[in-house]
């Protein structure tokens, strides 16, 4: 961790999420594998939305922005076709990234445009007290869902990799090890990444679905969780009401800013040959 | 041989130790513990460096670091010095 302070704003510390918050875990994931990757401050670019995950930025000591609600994507994809030097990362929750940024999340994933977007999955919106969010699972109790949710939720995952995202992986604030390995693998594939982090609100959604302690709530990810080398022998019945942990799907595929740039270049060599008299170029040629 | 033992130390920054209890609960061999709620390193001999606590902690309020291997006196053939002769070392 010494070696990684240098990419913290000291100052700011300590945050201000909930005492066991898994938020703070997956921060430390992030930074963990910035250190492994030895990136440099300023070609890393921070973007967060709204929520409680989105304060992460503001403890990073990179260049951050904080914008509005589900739109970290949108800002992010223009600093990214601006600057493709640069390593974007969207630090992103569940409801900021699928329910009201989900238009952005899977058009992004379309695109294959190199970003890294963590989604701190914590099943609720934290900030404004615990209204149930589409990751929540099925029956879970929430402030505007008092006798337990009666919607599915979004395997965020699976949207991810139908959408077109070419890095896609799992982990929990209970694996974070893994975690850090995936973030890790998913900075370095170039395309859109997805890492879907799951991590526990005690303060909500643990209080409020009786789960007692932090403790309870990581061992509920332990004790839920499969990694995906382990489901591929299990029978279905075995992995009912559990979730897959790891790297789910990686295969790379043409990165958006590259295919611009490519494009930028075969337009502008073909106008630049043009000297006058009858146009080459069929679009032209009115 | 003797058996080479690895020692480490504990950073704690209490100031950002909020008292979540994890690193306490995940700790395999019960090194930790809670004091006025902050993490204490109660048994620091007995951790072997696995890193789980700083991993999970949410608040990178604790860090391990290796402080060096301790090696355990012993006389045995390989590092007696036979400059000494036998009776001196009885007195």
């Amino acid at each position: 961790m010494s070696e990684s302070m240098k990419y913290f704003r000291e100052q700011r510390l300590p945050h201000i999420w909930c005492p066991g918050c898994g938020h703070g875990t997956v921060t430390g994931a992030l930074v963990r594998a910035i250190t492994r990757l030895n990136l440099d401050k300023n070609k890393v670019v921070v973007v967060s939305g709204i929520g409680c995950s989105s304060r992460a930025p503001g403890y990073l000591d990179f260049d951050t922005l904080h914008t509005t609600h589900g739109r970290a994507l949108a800002f992010a994809t223009g600093v990214k076709l601006s600057r493709p030097e640069l390593k974007v990362i969207v630090m992103t929750g569940d409801g900021d990234c699928t329910a009201i940024g989900g238009n952005h999340f899977i058009h992004a994933a379309r695109r294959n445009i190199d970003i890294t977007t963590i989604v701190m999955n914590n099943n609720i919106y934290g900030m404004t007290s615990g209204q149930f969010s589409p990751m929540t699972p099925k029956g879970m109790i929430g402030t505007t869902a008092p006798y337990g949710n009666t919607e599915r939720s979004f395997d965020l995952a699976n949207l991810a990799i139908a959408a077109g995202a070419t890095y896609v992986g799992r982990g929990t604030a209970y694996h974070a090890k893994l975690l850090e390995d995936l973030i890790f693998q998913a900075l370095q594939n170039k395309g859109f990444s997805v890492v879907e982090a799951v991590t526990q609100c005690p303060t909500y959604l643990g209080r409020r679905n009786k789960f007692g302690t932090v403790v309870d709530m990581l061992n509920w990810f332990k004790d839920s969780a499969v990694n995906v080398k382990a489901a591929a022998v299990m029978t279905p019945d075995k992995l009912a009401g559990k979730f897959l942990v790891g790297e789910l799907y990686n295969k790379p595929d043409q990165e958006f800013t590259a295919a611009y740039d490519q494009l930028v270049a075969q337009v502008q060599r073909k106008f630049d040959s043009f000297k006058g008299g009858t146009r080459e170029c069929a679009q032209n040629s009115d | 041989m003797s058996e080479q033992k690895k020692t480490f130390e504990h950073v704690i920054r209490e100031r950002w130790c909020k008292g979540c209890n994890i690193c306490v609960a995940f700790c395999p061999k019960q090194v930790l513990a809670l004091r006025n709620g902050k993490v204490f390193v109660e048994k620091a001999e007995q951790c072997i460096g696995c890193k789980l606590c700083e991993l999970r902690c949410p608040d990178f309020a604790i860090e391990i670091r290796e402080k060096g291997v301790v090696d355990p006196p012993s006389v045995d053939a390989s590092n007696r010095d036979y400059a000494i002769p036998p009776e001196a070392e009885h007195d």
